[in-house]
């Protein structure tokens, strides 16, 4: 592949010298190597070191660069330039205060995450070796503990957005199941009753913009569905 | 510059595997810490690891520590400190279930305990066969414990202070380190944390290469902050080449894939590990396999148009193991390499992975420095644990699945020993100097003020085409006395590194800045400690060093079997001696032997 010249239009707003946001229109040049958006956003800030996003792993574990591309939110480095419509549309993840152009504040998101106590509770005596769990218990798990916390699907919610300070959202969710299907933790009546209230869980309208544009492939909505499923199991 | 001043009983700087475990101990001690961290915790990079964790569990396979140490002893090439070696693989099992009971999602065997693979280096009954030591969490055994490490800090309400950078560390005129100065990301502000003690958890420098599997964040900051103030870093010249990285793109595919039955072909097809390790074949250290892979693509048989890889095959496994075992891998080697392993092999290269050098510590966790005639003596108030600390028990090659364990094992004795001496009365909250944030402050007020110099970006390229052509899997001595001074000239463009942006705000070309820093020290101490090295040990193998009769594979022991400690100011040398005497009395020594897989 030769080089080519890619064209984005991004949102910019610097708070220290910016009276407000606005779209930036601006075009780079790519290497043959510059696959992913990230390569092509690294590439666009040793041309403009003011570019600000977050990165750090560039493998999709990490869940640093998570933002809205072409509309939709995905994280850049799993992203491939290539079959990008022009010009690539680049926002932050919607919902959350902007702190700088592409990095939001995550305070809430964590907060909302923190909010479901995402740790084993297991009061018994710590055993000398590991606790047992079958291959089958373990897979349960599946689906749940890959979760990156990058806040697509969180920021693609519109529950989320309306009450982002009441309704957990789909990633807080998510992880509320991981340990409510984990058959070492003793916690599932507290966890259940921590959620039982018309926002914390019920704000989910299975809109499915979650499962959508979760980069690791994982479905909240499913995780949600589960949970209630277990409210609704103990009221009868 | 208005400069707050924040004091703690301990202040833990990064937040990666080490950093958290460190953690989680003074929390529940109920030590006042803060922990700095320049990404969320979640974001550090030991949430890359893909293949495992070392512990003799044998959940699957009969297993014990002593068999451990043997293979970590021999992988490091016996530059590895056998106390500290001892101690590590002793305490492995004990860290694993903890994590276990912490909650982390390990695979399981039929019988619901932790599942464990075979992974490189790793043998039973001293290097007989492999062994099924690994633990492992699919092929996501890094981010599950990284992510279960954060969980259970959270349930310990540790004090986090998420995308602060430090910038330096504070010594007094004893010497003592004090704590650090570090920048709030959000405003640009700096901060004095003044504490009792510092505890640095910053991880590797994998980004002075080229290419490199490790991430944007992993630039060495805490070695480059203890060099700059006057510590030494020990076996800098020695950096781990892992054996598959994705060609072009770098990114890491785990030895796991090999341990799960994954082998290494050339161009003719061939399963040449055969030839250059006929007992563990593609499961030998990863020192070895690097080496054969860049042999057999120096000698015309590598895969592709550019024959510049090799071929990772995994067709011959059940799809069915390869979406149970390897979903991970799968996932990259569709997403970076374009082919799906169920159906083709992927291309891979040796690229830089790990740094088994760093900040001097011994098994405590505490940096030790030569003082008074004492090769090993510590500095109050400082310790250190993880990637960027030598303790060392990776030598000249860490072993696969050792690095998961260093962290676990090392975060919690460091914390322990800050626990211990805090409560014993030990640690003091020393006076600061009245200049402690000047030295930052001057390299920012540098940085501001910096006109008609150099772009950071540029200057970082060079920094990494010099480090990969000149200090790569193989070394030789005419390029490694050019890289010295390259390097030296590379050092000098970056004291005028020129920022366009000057916003207080969440300010990326400055902390790009401020990162280059870190790494020219560690890139200055490779080159400098790898042209000075006359010998071939581990993954460090000179042309003018051959495997001879006197020195089998190049290795001289006679006069090279000592530790490298590198100092910043002036580029000085010195040398110390490896601990060759397991912590306990009752352990034999591991002798020194010809290293052959």
């Amino acid at each position: 592949m030769s080089k080519r010249t890619v064209h984005f239009k991004i949102y910019r707003y610097d708070p220290d010298k910016d009276e407000k946001p606005y779209m930036q229109d601006i075009s780079v040049e790519l290497e043959p190597s510059d696959k992913k958006l990230l390569d092509a956003l690294v590439r666009l800030r040793a041309k403009d070191d003011s570019m600000s996003f977050r990165r750090s792993c560039r493998e999709g574990v990490c869940g640093s660069d998570a933002m809205n591309i072409n509309g939709k939110n995905g994280l850049a480095c799993l992203t491939d330039v290539e079959g990008l419509q022009q010009p690539i549309t680049l926002r932050p993840l919607p919902g959350l205060p902007v702190i700088r152009d592409l990095i939001v504040d995550m305070t809430q998101f964590f907060k909302q995450y923190h909010s479901i106590k995402p740790y084993l509770v297991n009061n018994d005596p710590a055993p000398e070796r590991e606790r047992l769990q079958t291959p089958e218990d373990r897979e349960e798990l599946n689906g749940l503990y890959e979760c990156i916390l990058c806040a697509c699907c969180s920021t693609s919610c519109p529950s989320f957005w309306w009450n982002p300070d009441k309704f957990v959202g789909p990633a807080g969710l998510l992880a509320a199941y991981r340990f409510l299907a984990d058959t070492r933790d003793q916690d599932a009546a507290a966890r259940l009753d921590n959620l039982e209230d018309p926002y914390r869980l019920f704000r989910c309208h299975t809109i499915m913009n979650c499962v959508d544009v979760c980069p690791k492939g994982l479905n909240p909505t499913r995780a949600i569905g589960k949970i209630k499923d277990m409210m609704v199991r103990r009221a009868i | 510059m208005n400069v707050a001043k924040r004091t703690f009983d301990a202040v833990i700087v990064g937040a990666g595997g080490a950093g958290l475990r460190a953690a989680l101990q003074l929390s529940e001690a109920g030590l006042k810490t803060a922990v700095l961290t320049k990404v969320f915790p979640t974001r550090s990079h030991t949430v890359a690891a893909q293949g495992g964790v070392a512990a003799s569990l044998g959940n699957s396979t009969e297993d014990n520590w002593h068999w451990h140490m043997y293979d970590t002893v021999k992988g490091s090439d016996w530059l590895g400190d056998q106390d500290a070696i001892e101690f590590m693989c002793k305490k492995a099992n004990e860290v694993v279930i903890e994590l276990e009971h912490y909650g982390m999602p390990f695979d399981r065997t039929d019988n619901g305990k932790i599942y464990q693979r075979p992974f490189g280096g790793h043998s039973m009954n001293y290097g007989q066969a492999p062994v099924m030591r690994s633990c492992a969490a699919a092929d996501r055994t890094g981010h599950a414990m990284l992510h279960a490490l954060y969980q259970r800090n959270v349930r310990a309400n540790t004090q986090f202070f998420v995308e602060w950078m430090a910038l330096d560390l504070i010594r007094d005129a004893d010497g003592d380190v004090l704590g650090v100065t570090a920048m709030e990301m959000e405003t640009g502000e700096v901060s004095i944390f003044h504490a009792k003690a510092t505890i640095f958890a910053t991880g590797g420098a994998g980004r002075i290469y080229y290419s490199s599997t490790n991430a944007f964040i992993n630039t060495g900051d805490g070695v480059g902050m203890a060099a700059r103030a006057g510590i030494p870093l020990e076996d800098m010249e020695f950096w781990q080449f892992h054996p598959t990285g994705v060609a072009g793109a770098g990114v890491l595919i785990t030895e796991g894939v090999r341990g799960e039955g994954g082998i290494l072909r050339n161009a003719q097809g061939e399963r040449f590990m055969e030839r250059y390790a006929p007992n563990l074949k593609d499961l030998a250290s990863r020192d070895i396999v690097s080496r054969a892979m860049t042999t057999e693509i120096n000698e015309g048989r590598g895969c592709g148009p550019d024959k510049d890889h090799v071929l990772l095959d995994i067709t011959h496994l059940a799809p069915d193991t390869i979406m149970k075992r390897l979903p991970g891998i799968r996932e990259i080697a569709i997403q970076f390499a374009g082919v799906d392993p169920i159906k083709a092999p992927i291309p891979v290269v040796p690229t830089c992975h790990y740094q088994m050098g760093g900040i001097p510590t011994n098994y405590k966790g505490q940096v030790v420095v030569p003082k008074d005639g004492q090769p090993n003596s510590p500095v109050a108030g400082f310790y250190a644990a993880g990637e960027c600390a030598c303790a060392s028990v990776h030598g000249a090659n860490r072993l696969g699945t050792n690095s998961l364990l260093d962290l676990l094992v090392f975060g919690k004795s460091a914390g322990e020993t800050v626990v211990e001496d805090f409560q014993s009365g030990q640690l003091k909250l020393k006076p600061l100097p009245a200049d402690a944030a000047d030295v930052s402050l001057a390299r920012l007020a540098r940085l501001d003020g910096q006109t008609n110099g150099e772009s950071v970006f540029d200057v970082g390229l060079e920094m990494r085409r010099t480090m990969q052509k000149h200090a790569g899997v193989f070394r030789f001595d005419n390029l490694l006395k050019e890289g010295v001074q390259k390097i030296g000239e590379v050092a000098e463009r970056a004291k005028r590194t020129e920022i366009k942006d000057k916003s207080k705000v969440w300010n990326v070309a400055r902390m790009e800045a401020l990162e280059l820093d870190n790494l020219i020290e560690v890139a200055r101490a490779t080159m400098v400690s790898a042209e000075a090295r006359k010998e071939s040990r581990g993954a460090h193998v000179r042309d003018d060093a051959p495997d001879t009769a006197e020195n089998p594979n190049g290795r001289d022991d006679a006069n090279w079997l000592k530790h490298t400690l590198w100092y910043s100011e002036g580029n000085r040398l010195d040398y110390k001696p490896v601990n060759l005497k397991p912590l306990s009395a009752d352990v034999e020594p591991i002798a020194l032997a010809k290293r052959t897989y």
